[in-house]
């Protein structure tokens, strides 16, 4: 029978049928990182149970660390703690435990991939929402709680009901200076915030059959900002191409085993969908949130149309009919686990090469990973960013969310390549988000203000 | 929390309404306090942003002190898959959550810890947040088995994914020691996998 890729994962790891009716799903990969555990290795104690599989979990920490000085004990106590206790936790339980001292530290959804953790056809659980960004190799990636986090870690187990599966099938070719960025915004801006409960979205298509992996990476990742818990790619020649050789990805004659059983696993052509909407690439153009959820978002050359009750004109200072063109930003940040990876900084470089931050603007590029810090570095883009005026910072979640030192500072304005505008997600209760491609970023801090990154690309081709 | 839970079969209590869809966990605790290594205090925190931009927030308004069944809209407790969002509602003092929809992750982590979210449609809901705001001593009475829903005179029936609805019941929300039961079958899943083999 014709499956989809979700299917057959999901059959390929189901212990049982629960007397609740749920499934009891076994986890291949458990990543865990300082934020979403301390509280389960407590009730883990409390029981005096034990890790199942500590070989099939791995740990960093990414969301506390000062992207600036990484050295340890960290100024901020609390944080210090909470990296102190991930450690002693994982000496404990037997955990790899890759600390900002180590070469492979990163944001736990750069890691994995970057690793060859991330393999299709496994099932993965993260104690963080955006583990659907490992779906963009074909896995189905759970984002979990801590009372999950403390089941996986006692049985390597979820309780979960299988989800629906709607293919979004996306068509055309993106035009210059549109990114995958631009395409899930616009995704969740038509399906809405919440039009993914209890949907898994396969995306797939011409479009995304020509994405790279970091492309569909961002793509995957923002999943759960259109309500969807799992987002997924099929595996394909890309894939494999980008797993061969990885440290933790299958060598030799295991490698070309496993790329048979990653064909197979992927969806058949026949499958049937619950659901399916279609796409057109080329009529997308840079796009860019105007308000406070990140279904709230407008082409550049569109004017903003919601209702003007809506409580995020006035949190946000935009009027109904306005543009997000000449948005004046306080901050630009280019960086997070939607767009923080190799690409995006060597695209955002090629739009600052050669520019200047405006003057009232403060800039800083968050490499994802210290791998993806070194490979920048290799090929000069740090120069290029901190001769335009940029900061260059070490990895980290940084301003993504406000648990570290990276924070706006009250009502400022951010243009931002991360994933959440919500109320207070940038560290100030009244600071302001807007969110876009890192090459968008990297146009609005050479401007000062939102621009169209094609006048500027216009220049780069010119 | 508990592992040895009891069956949770009605809720009932004074409510607490909060208007507005897509309230987001970022909303209900800020992320600068996840950092710590225990949910301890949490409750001093819930909606703290929201709160001291808006002095007339629900959650400060006197009228509702004591309140235990919390009355939403749409897709709350969407974003960040954070436990201390309902472990801090739960330390406050709320039991129960009535309202439009929910976040997959919200509702599940919720009921991990005995806070059944039950879904009703956007007029009873309505309905049933006027009538607090205007009686807010009414005492709302939500039955897990069936899902109705009863305050004052009025009355709903609002749904709970049915896996949920039964571990609350059978009092097996809590499911580790279920997923533990039969640690040989999930040996034997994890030992025919090809990933896990070698290939
Ligand atoms: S970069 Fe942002 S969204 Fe990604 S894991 Fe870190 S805090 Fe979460």
């Amino acid at each position: 029978m014709a499956e989809t890729l979700f299917h057959k994962v999901w059959n390929a790891h189901a212990v049982r049928k629960l007397p609740s009716g749920q499934t009891q799903l076994f986890v291949g990969l458990h990543l865990i990182h300082e934020v979403t555990t301390p509280q389960a290795f407590d009730m883990l104690r409390q029981h005096g149970w034990r890790v199942a599989f500590p070989e099939r979990t791995f740990a960093t920490i990414d969301h506390i660390v000062p992207t600036r000085a990484q050295r340890r004990p960290f100024l901020d106590v609390m944080a210090e703690e909470m990296a102190s206790s991930l450690e002693r936790n994982c000496r404990d339980f037997g955990i790899p435990l890759w600390t900002p001292d180590h070469d492979n530290q990163g944001i736990v959804h750069v890691i994995g991939p970057e690793l060859g953790l991330t393999q299709p056809g496994m099932t993965i659980a993260c104690g963080d929402s955006h583990t659907s960004t490992h779906g963009a190799l074909g896995a189905i990636a759970f984002g979990i709680g801590t009372s999950q986090v403390r089941d996986v870690l006692a049985s390597q187990c979820l309780a979960l009901d299988p989800l629906k599966v709607r293919r979004i099938e996306v068509h055309g070719s993106l035009r210059p200076g549109v990114y995958a960025k631009d395409v899930i915004l616009t995704v969740i801006r038509r399906l809405g915030v919440q039009g993914g409960v209890g949907f898994a979205y396969e995306y797939g298509g011409p479009t995304i059959d020509a994405m790279s992996l970091d492309e569909r990476m961002t793509i995957c990742n923002m999943s759960i900002e259109g309500g969807a818990r799992v987002g997924y790619v099929n595996p394909d020649e890309t894939t494999f191409a980008f797993l061969r050789g990885r440290p933790f990805a299958p060598q030799g004659e295991a490698f070309d085993r496993a790329v048979a059983w990653w064909r197979r696993i992927a969806s058949d052509p026949n499958a049937t969908y619950d659901d399916r909407v279609t796409f057109d690439a080329s009529a997308i153009e840079p796009t860019v949130t105007w308000g406070i959820n990140p279904g709230q978002s407008v082409g550049v050359s569109e004017a903003i149309a919601a209702d003007p009750q809506d409580e995020a004109f006035a949190f946000m200072g935009f009027r109904p009919g306005a543009r997000v063109t000449g948005t004046k930003i306080d901050v630009a940040f280019i960086g997070s686990c939607t767009n923080g990876r190799l690409s995006d900084l060597e695209e955002a470089a090629r739009i600052v090469k050669g520019h200047r931050v405006a003057p009232h603007v403060k800039a800083l590029v968050v490499p994802g990973s210290k791998a993806v810090s070194r490979a920048a570095e290799a090929r000069g883009l740090h120069q290029v960013f901190i001769d335009a005026g940029f900061e260059w910072r070490g990895a980290g979640c940084s301003m993504c969310l406000g648990m570290n030192p990276d924070k706006l500072e009250g009502r400022q304005i951010c243009a931002s390549s991360s994933n959440r505008n919500f109320k207070g997600r940038q560290g100030s209760p009244t600071g302001r988000t807007l969110l876009m491609s890192p090459a968008m970023v990297a146009a609005a801090a050479i401007a000062g203000e939102v621009v169209d990154v094609r006048t500027i690309l216009d220049e780069v081709h010119a | 929390m508990s592992h040895q839970p009891s069956a949770i079969s009605h809720v009932g209590g004074r409510g607490l309404p909060v208007r507005g869809n897509d309230i987001d966990t970022d909303r209900i605790m800020p992320a600068r306090f996840l950092v710590s290594v225990s949910f301890e205090g949490l409750e001093q925190h819930v909606f703290e942003d929201d709160r001291k931009a808006d002095r007339s927030h629900p959650f400060d308004d006197p009228r509702y002190r004591g309140a235990s069944i919390l009355v939403v809209n749409g897709n709350f407790g969407c974003g960040s898959s954070r436990e201390h969002a309902p472990q801090g509602l739960a330390r406050f003092g709320i039991r129960a959550i009535v309202g439009e929809s929910f976040s997959e992750i919200f509702q599940g982590n919720a009921a991990m810890m005995g806070m059944p979210c039950f879904a009703a449609d956007r007029e009873s809901i309505d309905r049933l947040q006027t009538l607090v705001e205007q009686n807010p001593e009414t005492t709302i009475a939500a039955d897990v088995q069936s899902g109705a829903i009863t305050a004052g005179t009025l009355r709903f029936n609002a749904t709970l994914p049915p896996a949920l609805r039964d571990g609350f019941v059978s009092g097996q929300w809590n499911p580790t020691a279920m997923l533990l039961d039969r640690f040989d079958d999930v040996r034997a899943v994890a030992a025919r996998l090809p990933y896990i083999r070698g290939f």
